[in-house]
């Protein structure tokens, strides 16, 4: 057992916010069959949402752009299905949620508590969602006021979802810590396009999207290493993570846990296998404790 | 991968509201029950099932099939694919019933087809509103037996596919292939669960698809959790057991909306 901000895992690996979390019964798949130690549910809002047109998502060899622009039933429907999740997937559930200003996160919040979810995070990142996300998640006063609103309403753990598409992430890791974060999760996806040369059309139907997978992790690792340094609380890191080398690779940057998205792609037991191969590494390499990777590398230089 | 360039070569008008675009590639390796994702640039893009290694059957029912019918010869959309899972093959000698109603026969023409260069006997029961909306008709009567039904009596037996699927005995077929509106292949489903030949089927799902890549989540379905557009969408009779199947769908907000 691992225990991460209070929630107790069987593993330190989490499926990511938006990434198979539409309905409980998904949910629960993805802790059964794919051995995730956590699980967060797609980003909840305050109204139902059907998000971006289509084309939504492309494949790339080096990753993934996706533009779904935070589909969602809002939180009164989402209650049975995070209701599912917590009766049947057996591992904590972490209902992601999004809003435009502090009140709205409060309301949603508000909203799921009935459903007792382990913890919530806070979605302050999606880059490509008009007055959400990145657009709040841009601005630190926000951030902390946001995250002290949610943490003022609820007693269950709060974590705050940063972008990387900022300057600097440590002030906006800062400000989620100053509000009252249990923990922040890093990264969101990266502001990407891709054209169709065929016809000059965007191919995304936003036009432009979030750039996730394989593409990303360096730039993961390096927001992990950052924000490990400059924060007290625990980051989760997140972002390209495609097997258990990644992970490690992202604890030694200093990632209490890692949530896996894009990499279920190439198959749904990625937790498992991550879970497995962390073990047999800490084993190979003589540890004791899988916290003794956990921000490693500052130690070395 | 990103979207190919999909050139019309040809339309054919199947019925008033149906219409197959044949394009200038063959997605050689395809599976018939297997779909691809057609954009419909600017305007969206949704999934449809292959009828042919080089064609679409679309019935027009929103924006982005209404935009589609605008689009002449000579004329391009963008295609991913082919995605998700097709139906099984029967092996030689086995015999194969084709269950089709409406223009969820587009995939099944292919499977008829594909059914009887195995070595299969294939028999289709054939289903539509009236004999105008019957769908590649000619192609599954060349595949072997064909059984109509019309809901308005203009062919066959009057009636829906359940009428005729009634008067057959079921336990002879080796392989059971089924796709239509939702609502008829809920009345399959029962019908060959009484039967009890509920192992030997196949469906294929329509679901509201976003990603189309199986990481999105958006057309999971109760209660498995099974993606249609990757785990689907064809599924065996079994494991539709106790699903949401002819209960509800879910709209592209992830609502919950009755059948």
């Amino acid at each position: 057992m691992y225990t991460l901000t209070g929630l107790k895992l069987k593993n330190p690996t989490i499926l990511a916010a938006g990434i198979l979390g539409t309905t409980g019964a998904s949910l629960c798949r993805v802790a059964r069959e794919g051995g995730a130690g956590g699980v967060v549910s797609k980003s909840i809002g305050p109204m139902p949402k059907t998000g971006h047109p289509n084309p939504s998502m492309v494949k790339f060899e080096c990753g993934f752009l996706n533009a779904m622009g935070l589909p969602n039933p809002s939180y009164p429907s989402f209650l049975q299905e995070l209701d599912i999740a917590k009766k049947d997937s057996g591992v904590p559930v972490i209902a992601s949620i999004f809003g435009g200003n502090p009140a709205e996160f409060k309301e949603v919040a508000e909203g799921l508590l009935p459903a007792k979810p382990d913890a919530f995070e806070l979605n302050v990142s999606c880059p490509h969602a008009e007055g959400y996300g990145a657009a709040v998640g841009s601005n630190p006063c926000l951030v902390e006021a946001i995250t002290a609103a949610v943490k003022e309403t609820v007693n269950v753990p709060v974590w705050v979802k940063l972008t990387p598409n900022v300057s600097d992430i440590t002030c906006i890791g800062s400000a989620a810590e100053s509000g009252g974060a249990d923990a922040v999760v890093a990264i969101n996806t990266l502001k990407g396009m891709a054209i169709d040369i065929e016809s000059g059309y965007p191919v995304l139907g936003n036009r432009s999207g979030g750039l996730s997978g394989k593409a990303v992790k360096p730039v993961a690792v390096k927001c992990v290493y950052d924000l490990y340094t400059a924060l007290e609380i625990p980051v989760i890191g997140v972002g390209g993570v495609s097997s258990w080398q990644d992970a490690v690779e992202m604890m030694m940057a200093g990632a209490a846990a890692v949530q896996v998205g894009s990499a279920v792609y190439d198959r749904l037991d990625i937790f498992s296998e991550i879970s497995k191969g962390i073990e047999t590494f800490l084993q190979r390499k003589g540890y004791s404790d899988v916290k003794e990777l956990i921000g490693l590398s500052h130690e070395m230089v | 991968m990103l979207p190919l360039n999909a050139t019309i070569t040809r339309i054919d008008e199947e019925s008033p509201s149906v219409r197959t675009f044949f394009f200038d590639f063959q997605f050689e390796t395809m599976k018939p029950g297997q779909f691809v994702m057609v954009w419909v640039r600017g305007v969206d893009e949704v999934p449809m099932g292959l009828s042919s290694k080089n064609s679409i059957t679309v019935q027009k029912v929103g924006e982005a099939t209404s935009k589609l019918f605008e689009l002449k010869e000579g004329n391009s959309f963008g295609l991913r694919g082919p995605f998700g899972k097709g139906f099984s093959l029967p092996s030689e000698g086995e015999k194969t019933l084709v269950i089709a109603g409406g223009v969820g026969a587009a995939p099944l023409a292919p499977y008829a087809e594909a059914a009887k260069s195995a070595g299969s006997e294939v028999h289709t029961v054939l289903g539509a509103r009236s004999a105008d909306d019957l769908l590649f008709e000619k192609l599954f009567a060349k595949t072997g037996k064909i059984f109509i039904s019309t809901d308005d009596g203009s062919k066959g037996t009057k009636g829906f596919v359940t009428d005729v699927l009634s008067s057959l005995d079921l336990s002879v077929y080796d392989k059971i292939a089924v796709c239509g509106p939702e609502i008829m292949m809920a009345s399959v489903f029962r019908l060959l669960e009484d039967r009890k030949v509920l192992e030997k089927s196949e469906f294929s799902l329509h679901r509201y698809f976003k990603c189309g890549l199986g990481v999105c989540g958006a057309c999971c379905i109760d209660k498995s959790g099974l993606r249609v557009c990757r785990d689907g969408p064809v599924f065996s009779g079994v494991q539709l057991l106790n699903s949401e199947l002819g209960k509800y769908t879910r709209d592209a907000s992830g609502r919950r909306v009755k059948i």
